[in-house]
């Protein structure tokens, strides 16, 4: 950013908002990032004409004048790639947003063109090349311990090719220092640093694209068991105001099983930001021993701050997420909210008086939305490491309204949908994911892990539970318009037991030390008792012993709190209740026999 | 020698378009001179070449092309402001209507304030008591968080907000400045006399600022007029230390101004015709509450918003439901059985109860009753709905229970007086009380270990701390 080109004869011509029109040069190029005006407010060029350029301004315009001076930086919207990242708290255009503080105070002043990462800091860094190696994009050079959890790979930027003919010694070094150079085949010698740029909206290369196989593993029963989303896969979470999205999306950044975290609040309330930074912190990873900060990397695009910078926060994140994946690392990447995202598209496209297409949305919306989406994947890196990006986005339709734009376009660029429901939610039955309007496309692929690494019964287990609230659902119809007591003692059973899979399995405490996070195995034999309990009650009924005398029976009471007695993570719980259904079995099996 | 531009180029609703400008700053304030000398003020929205756009605040009527001149004045919208602010009612553009001049400035603050750094914040945990039961007890208010009431034409939102006011306590209240900044937009004259005499006969107007813009103000006013507000409240928590609620109300009609100037300018309409930035506009006001790390005081939003026929998926509830922490929505159904407050509170919340509430904040209880009775309630719909086919009689002894505690709720809980200023400790016997009605193997959200000390005590045996 320092060498500025001075192309001062382009000058602004117009203000409308964030977006302004430049006239008296075209000297720019797509997508370059400008200085505008004189206190050099930052802003990307998105459209050229022979004789006006027009530009989104990623910081507020009020004051601007007309004839201020646009000056052209010649790089497209970049991020610095290096060490210093990690629990970090940037804004949507990379700025550190706890570095701003200690310079400007508690409120944004404008024009604060700060770098990223903090140029003065010495890492300590361990050279992995020597002189002679042949390098090319994509090999690490260097390690540096990030952060307690995270070893930061430095690597040879894509598209670089060379030999290295000098390497500095292990010891510390600032970002911007050469540690290693190299002679491409036409006899340039390239500096390589501990920091690198990178264009936000290109794809960073990779060798291939891989299958998925593994699932993200959350630790939420609802995902984990019937919606579960694979390592490097995408998944929609579409819900109305107060449904609980942004809560799924904490629970799913402090135990999913991923290296990485990407947090993106777009458009997000101010204060939630600051409620992910104070938890995030204070969470200890009990694996690791490590604060959950130490491996999170916060982009707050608060909905107040300028629209143009909430439409890039997305853009950031994802070439954030793609350079730590490049490292060999598994990244899941949390988007809330992408609706915020496309109302930017459509804020900027009204103001470019573009003809707009569904709902005054710019008719690139789908395209934008799969360029994002496509980014996800399970690859293997240039250094033939083998890393991944999960996305998961959340969706505010207006109105809670699923057939509005935004949701219907993501749908067809994701593979989980997990629709939240606004019934659950008033009745605070929490994840409020709705379990027949809800899927996963990667249940099928995922099938041979859970077999093999879980139990070969885990499938059987889950089609039986999704069947049995299908049929609950159709039960509770018949029962809303003439009530319960004409169900068969059989269809009865069924109510019961799917009472038992939605209070004591589906539901899930966040707020519950022990219930908040649950291991895959764990899942599976909460999933084998109820079942359990389920076909030994159908026995009872097949030997024609009423539904109102099992009722009797505590045992059904004590399976809707089935998840805290398996949270306590008391030895042999399961074993017990086993025991205790047998027990209740025995008797009531015994007393009928005797009465025949 | 400041330049003056003799005449317009065009009139269009409330805006003027002015040719040949030089050197005019975006957003900047310009002063309209009429030939019969009135001056109407007005802002640049838009700048084209040596064209600027502007929105006059008192509208345009009497203005043609040829009568006016118009000046620049170099800054943008500003609020003169001092502590001797406490006590004054203003209109909607921050001109004094109580007869008591204009306030002598110690600071002059653009009215677009400033965007705080989410890392400067600190995060809301304090109880707000608004002795109201519902609110306290299962909708708690926080201290600097934005909790808005979606209501309906009709129902008691005045009378609420009215009462909230009056009620509003912190849990620990030594040492602090409480003020109360007071937003109308677009209400009628009646409603706004109704605030003014309310808060007059309470005493607590000299602890008040109040914007009154009325029905028939001007719309360009409207826009600028919780800015003021705002403003003022921003600057009485973080000069002077003090806790400031804003109430902002009617921001449907703050949203259909917006949509009246929006489309003057002929700009490409979104849903229902509201212009395609009303999500970030309306954050621009709400995202202006909350507490900051480096500062004793504290804002705290109850915008108010009528929902256009009752529908709360309409655009203005929408987002604000996206932007804010949670909602207060009064429904009819209750209103028409009579209960005041009508709070629904199935789709109410406040998301920064959880943190603010509890051991340590309110009492231990706290938050399994909450949740207790919301999921209770829940049931109470379904078992109303299938009473309603098979009827009363036919239900079974648990679920007649439920039909007993969910008649009850509706009564004892949530019905109070517009006067009655309960403790929360009150409040939680209360919500005891119905709970009691209920097996006790029913409540399933409560702590075994609590309800051990709460379920079987009866009242006036409770502990209360």
């Amino acid at each position: 950013m320092n060498s500025v080109q001075e192309v001062s004869k382009a000058y602004i011509y117009s203000i409308n908002g964030p977006v302004i029109h430049v006239k008296g040069s075209s000297d720019f190029h797509m997508n370059e990032m400008v200085f505008v005006g004189k206190e050099k407010l930052l802003g990307e060029v998105v459209s050229i004409d022979y004789d006006t350029t027009i530009v989104q301004v990623y910081e507020v315009t009020t004051g601007l004048m007309v004839g201020e001076p646009v000056i052209a930086t010649g790089k497209n919207l970049s991020v610095y790639l290096g060490p210093g990242i990690m629990g970090k708290v940037f804004d949507g255009i990379q700025r550190p947003l706890d570095y701003m503080e200690q310079k400007s105070g508690t409120f944004i002043t404008r024009g604060l063109n700060m770098e990223a990462l903090n140029p003065d800091k010495k890492w300590d860094v361990h050279m992995t090349v020597k002189e002679g190696d042949s390098l090319h994009g994509g090999n690490v050079i260097a390690t540096v311990q990030e952060t307690a959890l995270i070893i930061h790979k430095v690597m040879v930027p894509p598209g670089v090719f060379g030999e290295v003919i000098e390497v500095v010694q292990d010891g510390s070094y600032k970002i911007h220092q050469t540690i290693v150079k190299i002679r491409d085949k036409k006899d340039t010698i390239l500096p390589l640093k501990l920091v690198q740029q990178w264009p936000v909206r290109l794809p960073r290369p990779y060798n291939n694209r891989q299958m998925v196989t593994r699932p993200l593993v959350t630790g939420q029963r609802i995902i984990d068991t019937f919606f579960p989303i694979a390592k490097g896969g995408t998944a929609a979470i579409p819900g109305g105001f107060g449904t609980g999205k942004t809560m799924i999306h904490h629970q799913l950044a402090k135990w999913s099983d991923s290296d990485i975290i990407v947090y993106i609040g777009c458009g997000e309330r101010g204060n939630e930001i600051t409620e992910v930074l104070e938890e995030f912190s204070k969470l200890i990873d009990p694996k690791l021993g490590s604060s959950l900060m130490d491996r999170t990397v916060i982009i707050a695009n608060t909905s107040n701050m300028p629209v143009a910078s909430r439409e890039a926060s997305i853009y950031t994140g994802i070439a954030i997420a793609e350079y730590y994946r490049d490292m060999g690392y598994h990244v899941a990447l949390m988007a809330d909210s992408t609706s915020c995202w496309a109302e930017a598209l459509r804020e900027i496209s009204g103001r470019l008086e573009e003809m707009p297409a569904e709902e005054g949305f710019p008719a690139y919306l789908p395209s934008r939305l799969a360029q994002f989406y496509e980014r996800a994947g399970y690859v293997t890196n240039l250094n033939d490491t083998e890393g991944s990006i999960s996305i998961i986005g959340a969706v505010s339709p207006q109105g809670g309204d699923f057939s509005e734009p935004v949701t219907q376009n993501t749908k067809r660029f994701i593979r989980c949908f997990w629709v939240l429901e606004r019934e659950l939610a008033y009745s605070r039955h929490y994840p409020a994911i709705d379990w027949l309007g809800s899927y996963s496309e990667y249940s099928e692929v995922l099938r041979k892990w859970y077999g093999e690494q879980i139990d070969k019964r885990f499938y059987e287990y889950r089609t039986a539970f999704i069947t049995l609230l299908q049929q609950e659902s159709k039960l509770m119809e018949m029962v809303k318009l003439i009530g319960e007591e004409v169900l068969a003692d059989e269809q009865k059973l069924i109510l019961q037991i799917a009472k038992v899979i939605r209070i004591g399995f589906l539901q899930q405490d966040a707020y519950h030390k022990r219930d908040t996070y649950m291991p895959i195995t764990k899942q599976y034999k909460m999933m084998e008792v109820i079942y359990y309990l389920y076909e030994k009650a159908q026995k009872l009924i097949a030997k024609n012993i009423p539904i109102s005398v099992l009722l009797k029976s505590l045992i059904f009471k004590e399976m809707l709190s089935i998840k805290y007695i398996v949270g306590s993570g008391r030895e042999g719980i399961f074993e017990e209740l086993h025991k205790k259904i047998d027990d209740f079995y025995d008797e009531l099996y015994k007393a009928y026999e005797d009465m025949e | 020698m400041q330049l003056e531009y003799i005449g317009l180029q065009k009139i269009n609703g409330p805006l003027v378009v002015l040719e040949g400008v030089k050197r005019a700053h975006y957003e900047e304030v310009v002063e309209i001179t009429m030939d019969n000398h009135e001056k109407r003020m007005g802002r640049i929205i838009e700048l084209i070449g040596d064209t600027a756009v502007i929105e006059v605040f008192k509208g345009t009527a009497g203005i043609s092309l040829k009568n006016t001149t118009t000046k620049l004045t170099g800054h943008s919208l500003e609020i003169a402001l001092s502590k001797e602010i406490l006590g004054r009612i203003f209109d909607g553009r921050a001109r004094p209507i109580d007869g008591l001049g204009s306030v002598y400035p110690e600071a002059k603050w653009d009215i677009n304030g400033s965007i705080i750094n989410p890392i400067g914040r600190e995060y809301p945990r304090h109880y707000i008591q608004t002795g109201i039961s519902v609110i306290d007890g299962l909708i708690s208010l926080i201290k600097g968080q934005k909790l808005p009431i979606f209501s309906a034409e009709g129902l008691a939102h005045h009378a609420l907000a009215v009462q909230i006011v009056h009620q509003a306590k912190l849990a620990k209240q030594e040492g602090t400045h409480f003020a109360v900044v007071f937003a109308a937009m677009g209400v009628t004259h009646d409603v706004a006399a109704y605030f003014r005499n309310s808060f007059e006969k309470s005493g607590i107007l000299d602890r008040m600022v109040m914007f009154l813009n009325t029905a028939n103000d001007p719309v360009v006013e409207r826009i600028v007029t919780p800015r003021y507000a705002l403003t003022t409240a921003e600057y009485l928590a973080f000069e002077h230390d003090m806790q400031v609620l804003v109430i902002l109300t009617d921001m449907t009609s703050y949203a259909e101004a917006l949509r009246e100037i929006s489309s003057s300018k002929g700009e490409i309409p979104s849903k229902k015709g509201f212009p395609g930035y009303l999500y970030s506009d309306l954050a621009s006001i709400y995202e202006r509450s909350g507490m900051l790390k480096q500062k004793k005081g504290s804002v705290t939003q109850i915008p108010i918003l009528t929902m256009p026929n009752d529908d709360i998926t309409h655009p203005i509830p929408d987002l604000t439901g996206y932007i804010t922490e949670g909602q207060i929505v009064l429904d009819k159904k209750l209103h028409q059985k009579g209960i005041y407050p009508p709070i629904n509170i199935r789709p109410s919340l406040s998301r920064l109860m959880k943190d603010g509430i509890g051991e340590g904040f309110t009492r231990e209880d706290h938050p399994d009753v909450a949740n207790q009775l919301f999921v209770s309630y829940a049931d109470v719909q379904q078992i109303q709905a299938l009473a309603e086919v098979i009827g009363e009689d036919a239900l079974s002894e648990t679920a007649k229970s439920y039909m007993a505690f969910g008649k009850a709720f509706e009564q004892e809980l949530v019905m109070q007086h517009e006067d009655e200023n309960r403790t929360l400790m009150e409040t939680l016997d209360i919500a005891w009380k119905l709970l009691r009605l209920l097996p006790r193997e029913e409540l399933d959200r409560i702590d075994k270990l609590l309800l051990d000390k709460y379920y079987i005590a009866h009242k006036g045996e409770t502990q209360n701390e």
